[in-house]
């Protein structure tokens, strides 16, 4: 799967300007690290409810700068919800976290290139 | 471009609430942001918006709970709302717009789509506060409040209240010597005036039919003590006149004598008419009397009478003087009448 689709990515830097693009992708780069916190944290806690939220986050901003393979990792988690076994969550978090790793740094490339 | 409006954006994603703004403030709207769902209520309460964009998923107080409020709420009910959101489920957003809310747009929402949506929304709320503006103007506040609580229904509740009539003295005549432009602005100030004495005391203008006026007390909302309302409103009215008077004296122009009957009891309050066109009113034998009691004014060289119930309500709070039983037309039995001495505050 594609890190980012560059068709979203190009109509969101039209639409909302690519000045603004880049800064909101700064944002996104700022809070990001903090959902995935809050995702780890909610796993451990076994809060369901903030685990979904948190899931949510991730794959609404992912969405919107065209990040697919992060967005549906995070759409997997937000809908499956807590596993019943959670060394899978573990797993399936490490993969977010990588995916979240290329897509920050093909974010950076585009919106500041 | 459309105009320019009051947007809240409530969405716990700091991402997606600049961008959010972003895509309005490019559109020419003017934006404000809240974090949660409690933030944006805060903010309604305190501000005026003309639609609220909402997020679904946020901590502290979620977008269902912010429509369910919404919906509670007297004055804020009618605020459009906009869900934005990625719900993964039709039940969801089924539930958003069974709670009030008067549309939905799936993140990420498509800028043009958003322009569309939200002009259409926003020329909906222009229409309705446009509605609500010609009912303020054609109906009171009170009725119109009582339509927005109960809905509109023909028929009517026995209420418990005052019904008084008011009537220019010798208006044809005036309205024969003078041209026609000027009855109408002598209509009007006077209007106003008894409008204003009317409201002041917790009355509603039921009916208004050239120099002729009727209001009640204590429908549709209940009031207590509906009679010294009605009487408190007939002696303001007289002096509020009075002072009118003094204006066209000065402007050489003839003063304008008023005549007032009050009469309390039960009657039955309620809208009349037809599903197209209705007025809301009052019937029965009380309105009757009222009617009565004014035209007798001429007779007896009155400007306030009321009946036996009123004054019974009244007691000794005011000074009257007894009339006797007076034959009125449509009662069997000559009904006691009182005058109410003019010049006296209670």
């Amino acid at each position: 799967m594609e890190t980012i689709d560059t068709a979203t990515f190009n109509e969101l830097r039209e639409t909302a300007g690519p000045e603004f693009v880049t800064e909101l992708v700064d944002t996104f780069l700022e809070e990001a690290p903090r959902m995935l916190a809050d995702l780890k944290s909610a796993r451990d806690a076994a809060d369901a409810d903030r685990f979904r939220r948190a899931a949510h986050s991730i794959k609404s901003n992912a969405s919107t700068f065209g990040a697919l393979e992060l967005a549906s990792l995070a759409r997997a988690l937000e809908l499956g919800g807590l596993a019943a076994d959670p060394a899978r969550d573990v797993e399936a978090m490490a993969a977010l976290d990588a995916a979240y790793g290329r897509a920050a740094a093909a974010l950076k490339g585009m919106s500041h290139g | 471009m459309a105009d320019s409006a009051r947007l809240l954006v409530a969405d716990d994603n700091k991402v997606n609430r600049l961008l959010m703004a972003r895509s309005l403030e490019l559109q020419g709207h003017r934006v404000t942001l809240a974090e949660n769902g409690r933030a944006a209520l805060d903010l309604l309460k305190r501000e005026a918006f003309d639609l609220l964009l909402l997020d679904i998923e946020m901590p502290e107080m979620d977008g269902f709970q912010v429509l369910e409020q919404l919906k509670a709420d007297l004055h804020l009910r009618d605020l459009p709302v906009i869900v934005t959101s990625s719900l993964e489920s039709v039940a969801n957003i089924v539930r958003c717009i069974e709670l009030g809310a008067e549309d939905y747009l799936h993140k990420p929402v498509n800028p043009v789509l958003l322009k569309a949506r939200l002009a259409a929304s926003l020329e909906k709320k222009r229409l309705r506060d446009q509605q609500k503006e010609w009912m303020r103007r054609f109906a009171t506040r009170e009725v119109a409040q009582d339509l927005q609580q109960s809905g509109f229904a023909l028929g009517g509740k026995r209420v418990h209240g005052a019904v008084m009539f008011t009537d220019i003295r010798g208006f044809t005549t005036l309205a024969e010597t003078q041209p026609p432009e000027e009855t109408i602005e002598l209509l009007n100030t006077y209007y106003t005036l008894m409008f204003d004495a009317i409201s002041t005391n917790g009355g509603v203008v039921t009916l208004m039919a050239g120099d002729g006026l009727m209001a009640i007390f204590g429908a549709p909302l209940p009031m207590e003590d509906p009679c010294a309302g009605a009487v408190r409103t007939a002696l303001e009215m007289i002096e509020t006149i009075e002072l009118f008077n003094l204006e066209r004296v000065a402007a050489e122009k003839p003063p304008i004598k008023i005549g007032i009957g009050i009469a309390s009891g039960e009657m039955v309050a309620g809208y009349a008419g037809t599903n197209e066109r209705a007025t809301y009113t009052c019937i029965g034998d009380t309105v009757n009397l009222a009617s009565r009691l004014e035209s007798h004014t001429k007779a007896a060289e009155r400007t306030i009478l009321i009946d036996g119930v009123t004054r019974a309500a009244l007691g000794d709070r005011v000074a009257l003087e007894p009339l006797g039983p007076v034959a009125i037309r449509g009662k069997a039995v000559p009904v006691e009448v009182f005058s109410v001495s003019l010049g006296q505050k209670f």
